[in-house]
Order: structure tokens, then C-alpha cells, then sequence
């Protein structure tokens, strides 16, 4: 057992997987450089190198949107100042796991929403896929260009104690956070530049651009140079820092709903120079707001008439409508199955166990063990909905009792997971704190992943909850080309 | 270009001109208190500044100097405060910023960040600085904008609505001023006046553009001529109304739409107006109407670019 530095004297190794330290406080082989340099900066230079960094995010105006809070509250994302790195060989197998995953997703949007075989073959009970409020009956027997549903996956993985990367769950509907991983490392490089030279980094830059190819892939037949455009629900948005960060990467525009106009199953968008026809839509709002003709005629977020444009095919919406069938939290439990199914495969990357509520025995087992378990609501994201057994109060484990029984159909449990832990600079000092990863999956001519992701950290001490909406914070995720 | 980005960028623009101009007010006037003397109030000044800002008063509610001064600047509500326009300015910016360049976002940022955190004791103590650093803040976005931003069809409403508020603001003092001192024969300034009129060609950065062309010998008559009509002063109504026609000419060429003739003769003629109308004659004819009509066209020009470009119905864009 080695002694760790000062710095490091709030540092403390439990069962979680540590990043950085192996269990005898040696840095794993990939961490040694950082170890070192760390050891060699002061705690008054790295708190200065943190203020620079906060300091930048706030002028830059990279800010999100709580909401709950007074109308249009702007927060920065917290940013932690130090990497989390990951080697090319633990990236390689991510790689082909998240691969295989959205392939064989894709294959399953395809299959459920036209002759439904994998339903028919009882591999996923039907009454599953039928009752999930992200089923969309409408999309029912629509082509979707190249058969492609979900065109921008962000699939949340975490590192179990034993080191090996499970994931979570996918977000297949409109998954945020990308931006934040790609100003992560500029602002890095901005603040810190001294700690990249030891280090051989993957880029990351080229999303923007593998992101446009992806979309410009998804053009309606017999339009050659298509108009995309992004439609954002607005400023008010909680992500819309994100939609015109990727709007001005792609060099494409963002819309809103009252800037599009449907014509005879024609989808334009208002210029000063008149109306211009719009192919494919880049759309970051939800389903249930896109067309108040066809789904929620409350919204005012969409465009009416898009629907019937979309279905007739003259526009793309990517990602598909319904894609959120398949990241239901239910469905999650049958991920594996489904890739054994289209593609014969085993996964790659192993779920984590989930017990299904509508199961009587699972139900019954859960329920007694509410103080141990992770509960979620499948149809929610962004951390709300959830019931973390072991922090919560016996209140909190009565409601969500009745909660499950009054709809088990809706819930689902997890055992706590001992999320892996990485070095934060908390207060000057060097403590560590739970994190996760999401990489940013596209899938077009072919299946792009740029190395690395957005590693969310889970700030507050023994948290292991890392949505911004949370408290939740970031930092920038280095994969190495070893 | 989206419509709405269109006119995001004008209203950006405009806000923004907005609140520099009521600065440079303010600056002005409390420059002025220091001169406070028995046989000039500048009671009366601080009236007429509401009035050229188009802010009601009520007789009941008369409000002191430092009651103006913490209204123009930080009140909030409906009420064209610098801060409330910069915070305006910023909205604008903020829907569109990925039409606009970061540098041009952050400096905005900046500034309604900083003005976030002023106080009004803090600015009647020492006014200069931070009407200073507001004018500052403002130009330092123009420049920038210039700098970094394609002098594409964004960029022409940029200047749209930068010259359409100036041209505008300009008139309505104009306006209030002459109506409070009445033009004398030969055009003299008579010496309790003197510091009034100092103060209109100050309140449009003029004073020194005005001395290199008529010396400092202040005439009425010169001074209206010059802020009206001089084609170099950047602050002066005419060069305003050829900007506002350069811009219209750009966007029209850019979009090529069937519908831009009617926007083009109608900024065409305000220019025109400007260009060969004499001093002399609108002062004998009356120069009140004559501020009128100039803010009625300017209004006329907002109304058909808007239908123009931008509020245009669906049904006139297919035809």
C-alpha cells in the first residue's frame, strides 16, 4: 500500500471501481502521467485553472435551463477541471458493443412497427411493446428512409466494481449532451493545455461534421443537395445552448415550429426570400409535440400538417417518430435477447440486472427489498421519476410502494450500482466521485462513434445521481490512441 | 434567411443602439447638473429627455433628477431602460446565436452580465464611468460585428435596425428641443441658451464634428442643418436614411422577391427628401412638421419591410 500525496488526503478507496488507483493505491498504467503532473501544480493553480474555466463557460453564455425554477433560469453546467481517461483497448470494445447494440435496435424499430416477427416469435411479449406510451400506432407500416430509426443514439454506460462497462440505459428519442462534450475539451485546452502533452488524445472534433453526413443520408429519394435544419422547442429549452451549438458546427439553420410552414404535404421554412422547401428536420423536440394535427393538439412547439408531410415522405425526421418504444425501460430487459435474435450475437456489453414490476415474482421480490434496489419509471429520463432504495426515507418507500402496485407495468428496479468513481478537484483538495459515460452513437452509411463521450459526474459526496437536473456535473473524456 | 432570424437580428440591433443612445442622454444631463445655474434649471432638460424618449410623465408624479436617472437606466417592467435593453438586445442575440459570431455573442453577454451587477448609487455617484463603459460596450459589439460577422443579409439588418433607431431618435430630439427653444432672427443663440444647444450637438457626439464644419460659433440654424442633413456625420438623420436605403438595397438584391419595389421607394424617397431639402425653407415652413413626417416614414419603412421580408402571408409568398 503506497501512500497517496496531500492533495489526496480526502481520497478514499471503497468497493466502487476506481478510475484512477487500483485497489493497492497504485495509478493504473493510463492515469500515471496525470498522477504525476497533478502532484506537481499547487491547489491555488488548480482553483485559479478552475475559476478560468467557470469563467469561460459563463461568458460563452454555455448555460442550461432548470426548470421548476423561476422562468428561464440559466445555470452553467459544473465542470470538473481533471480528465477521465480511457484506453484505446477498454474504447475498442465499447466500440463494437455500442455498434452492435443500435444495429440491432434499429433492426427491432423496423421489425415492430411493420410485420412485428420478433412479437409473433414470443421473444418480446408483445403486451410489452403495445402498452409502452412511446408506441407510436401511427408509424405503423411507414418506410423510413434506409430503414433507419434511430440516427443519434446517447447511451449511458457505467463501469461496474468488477471494471467492466454495462450499460445503463439508451436514449433513442432526443439525446442532449453532446455540446457539452465537445466544449469540455476546448475549454480544456483553453485552461489547461500543459496536461495534454503527455498524452497521445483521439480527436473529437469531427462530430459536426460526421453528424451532417448522417442526417444528409437520410434525404428523401430524388433530393440531391437537401435543405436539414435543426427544430428546437426554443430558448426556453433546457438544451437549446446545444441546438444552435450544432446548428452553427453543421452550418445548417434552426428552426422553430412557427418558422415552418406545411403545403400540400410540403414542408418549407419562412425566408426573407419567401418560402424554401426543408428535407430533412433535425428535430430536438418530442414526439408528442411535432404536429399538433396528429399527436398533442395543445402544442404549440411543431409544425401542424408535419405528419402527414413526413408520411407521405417528402420530409425526414431523424430521429424517427416512436424511436422511444425501444428505450423504454422495460424493453431494456429484452436488449440482449433482441440482439441474439436479428444478429445471433451475444452482446457485447451486458445489461445491468432489471427486474420487470409487471412480473408478479420480481414484483413481490422488489417490493420487499425497496431500501436496496434502484426504482425507475420506464417512460421517464433526466434522473426524475427514481427511487435510490438506499438513500431514501421510509415516506418516500411507501409512496413509491403504492405508486408501483397502482402500475407495475410502468416501473422497473435495478440493484444500487457502486458507479465507478474518478479524481474531481472538490474544495482544493483531490476527492472521488461517482461517474458515468455517454457516448454519442450516429448511424448513417455507416456507424460513427467519436472516441470518448460525456463522462457526468455526480458532485456531491457518496451522490450517484449524475443529471445536470440533479446537481450533476462533467468533464472532459480522453481516449487515448495506445 | 429564416424570417424570424431576420427579425431577431434588426430588434438585437435596435435595442442596442437604444441603449446607447439613452446613455450618451444621460451622460449628457448629468454632465449638465454640474453647470446647474439660477437662470437655467435643468429641471426643464430632464423633462424634455423623457419626452424625446417617448416616456410619459403625469403631473402628480413629478420625479426628481435621480428618479429619471435610476428609470433610464435600471428600471424593469416595460420600459426602454438601458439595462432593459441591453437585457432585450441579448434575448434577440440569444435566439439566433448561432447566426451571429461567438465573439459577438460574448461581448453582449458580457455587458448585460456586468450591468446585472451596477447599482444606481453607485452610477449617481460617478455617472461618466459607467455611461462610458455602456457607449464602450456597444461600439465594441459594433466593431466586432464588422469584424467577424459575413456582411451578408444578417448583417444588413444588423444595420437596418441600428440606423432605422438612430434616424428615429435623432428626429425625436430634435424635435423636443426645437419646440423648448424657438428659433430667433439671424438664427443667434442667446447665452443662457448657449449650454442647451452645446448639449443637443453633445447628445449626438456632435459637438466636434459640428465645430470642423461651421466652427464653434453655434448657430440654430447650422446645427439643425448639420444634424439633419450633413451626409458624413454618422449621427445625422440624412446619413442614417442612406444607410437605412443601402441596407434595403442589399436585402432586396440578396432576396430577389417580386415584392421588395414598394420598400425600395419608400426608403428611396426618404433619402431623397434628405438629400435636397433645404434648411432654410423647412424652417420657415415649420420645422415640427417636418420631424413629424421624417418619423412617420421611418415608420412606414419598419411596416413594409416587415411585410416584406417577414410577417408576409403564406398565400402571398406562393403567388
Amino acid at each position: 500500500m503506497t501512500t497517496l500525496p496531500p492533495l489526496f488526503s480526502q481520497y478514499a478507496l471503497d468497493q466502487a471501481y476506481d478510475e484512477m488507483l487500483s485497489p493497492d493505491c497504485r495509478p493504473r498504467p493510463h492515469y500515471q502521467n496525470l498522477f504525476r503532473r497533478i502532484q506537481e501544480i499547487t491547489p491555488e493553480e488548480l482553483r485559479y485553472r478552475q475559476q478560468a474555466a467557470d469563467i469561460s463557460f459563463l461568458h460563452q453564455g454555455i448555460t442550461f435551463t432548470v426548470y421548476g425554477k423561476e422562468e428561464g433560469t440559466e445555470r452553467i453546467f459544473p465542470y470538473d477541471l481533471l480528465p477521465r481517461i480511457i484506453s484505446g483497448s477498454e474504447w475498442s470494445t465499447i466500440e463494437h458493443g455500442l455498434t452492435q447494440r443500435i444495429t440491432a435496435l434499429n433492426l427491432f424499430l423496423e421489425d415492430i412497427y411493420h410485420s412485428g416477427k420478433i412479437l409473433a416469435d414470443k421473444v418480446v411479449p408483445h403486451e410489452l411493446v403495445y402498452s409502452s406510451p412511446n408506441y407510436r400506432r401511427k408509424m405503423r407500416g411507414i418506410h423510413v428512409p434506409n430503414g433507419i430509426y434511430v440516427s443519434v443514439c446517447g447511451t449511458d454506460l457505467v463501469r461496474l466494481p468488477n471494471g467492466q462497462f454495462a450499460v445503463l440505459e439508451d436514449n433513442l428519442r432526443v439525446p442532449s449532451g453532446v455540446s457539452y462534450m465537445l466544449v469540455n475539451r476546448q475549454i480544456m485546452k483553453k485552461v489547461f493545455p500543459q496536461i495534454f502533452g503527455d498524452y497521445s488524445i483521439r480527436p473529437i472534433d469531427y462530430y459536426g461534421r460526421a453528424l451532417l453526413g448522417t442526417l444528409r443520408f437520410l434525404a428523401p429519394p430524388h433530393r440531391p443537395d437537401p435543405t436539414i435544419v435543426l427544430l428546437t422547442p426554443g430558448v426556453y429549452n433546457s438544451a437549446y445552448f446545444e441546438h444552435t451549438f450544432l446548428a452553427r458546427l453543421m452550418g445548417i439553420e434552426l428552426v422553430q415550429g412557427s418558422d415552418l410552414v406545411v403545403h400540400d404535404n410540403i414542408v418549407y421554412m419562412r425566408t426573407t426570400a419567401g418560402l424554401r422547401r426543408v428535407d430533412v428536420i433535425y428535430r430536438r423536440i418530442d414526439d408528442d409535440f411535432i404536429d399538433p394535427l396528429a399527436f398533442r393538439p395543445d402544442s404549440i412547439l411543431g409544425a401542424p400538417g408535419l405528419f402527414n408531410a413526413y408520411r407521405a415522405g417528402n420530409v425526414t425526421l431523424a430521429n424517427a417518430l416512436g424511436t422511444g418504444v425501444a428505450d423504454d425501460k422495460a424493453i431494456y430487459a429484452y436488449v440482449p435477447a433482441i440482439i441474439r435474435y436479428y444478429l445471433g450475437e451475444d452482446a457485447i456489453l451486458p445489461n445491468v440486472e432489471t427486474y420487470l414490476l409487471g412480473d408478479e415474482k420480481q414484483c413481490d421480490h422488489v417490493i420487499s427489498n425497496l431500501d436496496k434496489l434502484v426504482v425507475k419509471a420506464v417512460g421517464e429520463s433526466g434522473g426524475y421519476g427514481m427511487l435510490i432504495g438506499p438513500h431514501s426515507t421510509a415516506t418516500q418507500r411507501a409512496e413509491f410502494k403504492d405508486k408501483i402496485l397502482a402500475n407495475p407495468r410502468n416501473y422497473i428496479a435495478q440493484p444500487t450500482l457502486a458507479l465507478s468513481r474518478a479524481p474531481c478537484f472538490i474544495d482544493g483538495q483531490i476527492e472521488a466521485r461517482h461517474i458515468d459515460l455517454r457516448p454519442y452513437i450516429l448511424y448513417g452509411d455507416t456507424v460513427t462513434i467519436v472516441p470518448g463521450g460525456l463522462t457526468r459526474v455526480a458532485l456531491q459526496q457518496g451522490s450517484l445521481v449524475v443529471n445536470s437536473s440533479q446537481g450533476g456535473g462533467s468533464k472532459d473524456t480522453w481516449v487515448l490512441s495506445d | 434567411m429564416l424570417s424570424r432570424v431576420a427579425d431577431n437580428l434588426y430588434w438585437m440591433s435596435r435595442y442596442l443602439e437604444r441603449a446607447e443612445h439613452t446613455a450618451r442622454l444621460l451622460d449628457v444631463a448629468t454632465n449638465l447638473m454640474l453647470e446647474h445655474s439660477p437662470v437655467l434649471s435643468t429641471r426643464r432638460h430632464w423633462e424634455r429627455l423623457l419626452k424625446g424618449l417617448h416616456i410619459p410623465q403625469t403631473d402628480d408624479e413629478v420625479m426628481d433628477e435621480y428618479a429619471i436617472t435610476n428609470l433610464l437606466t435600471f428600471q424593469t417592467g416595460p420600459v426602454s431602460s438601458i439595462r432593459n435593453c441591453i437585457a432585450n438586445a441579448r434575448d434577440n442575440a440569444r435566439q439566433v446565436r448561432e447566426q451571429i459570431s461567438s465573439e459577438m455573442w460574448m461581448q453582449l453577454n458580457e455587458l448585460h452580465l456586468w450591468i446585472q451587477h451596477a447599482s444606481i448609487e453607485a452610477v449617481w455617484r460617478e455617472p461618466y464611468p459607467f455611461y462610458r463603459a455602456v457607449k464602450e460596450g456597444s461600439h465594441l459589439f459594433q466593431g466586432i460585428t464588422d469584424a467577424t460577422m459575413n456582411h451578408d443579409q444578417g448583417w444588413q439588418f444588423i444595420q437596418l435596425g441600428r440606423f432605422m433607431e438612430r434616424a428615429g431618435a435623432t428626429a425625436a430630439l430634435l424635435k423636443v428641443h426645437s419646440e423648448a427653444f424657438p428659433f430667433t432672427s439671424h438664427y443667434q443663440i442667446h447665452v443662457d441658451e448657449y449650454l442647451e444647444w452645446l448639449s443637443l450637438l453633445k447628445s449626438c457626439t456632435a459637438f466636434e464634428a459640428y465645430c470642423k464644419v461651421y466652427t464653434t460659433d453655434l448657430r440654430s440654424n447650422t446645427i439643425m442643418e448639420f444634424l439633419l442633413f450633413n451626409a458624413e456625420f454618422p449621427r445625422s438623420v440624412r446619413f442614417c436614411a442612406e444607410q437605412i436605403l443601402v441596407a434595403l438595397d442589399a436585402i432586396a438584391q440578396d432576396t430577389s422577391t417580386h415584392r421588395k419595389n414598394r420598400v425600395e421607394r419608400i426608403a428611396g424617397r426618404l433619402r431623397a427628401a434628405l438629400s435636397f431639402d433645404q434648411v432654410d425653407e423647412i424652417l420657415t415652413e415649420g420645422l415640427n412638421r417636418y420631424l413629424e413626417n421624417i418619423e412617420y416614414q421611418c415608420g412606414q419603412i419598419h411596416n413594409i419591410t416587415y411585410e416584406t421580408f417577414i410577417n408576409y402571408t403564406v398565400d402571398a409568398a406562393l403567388s
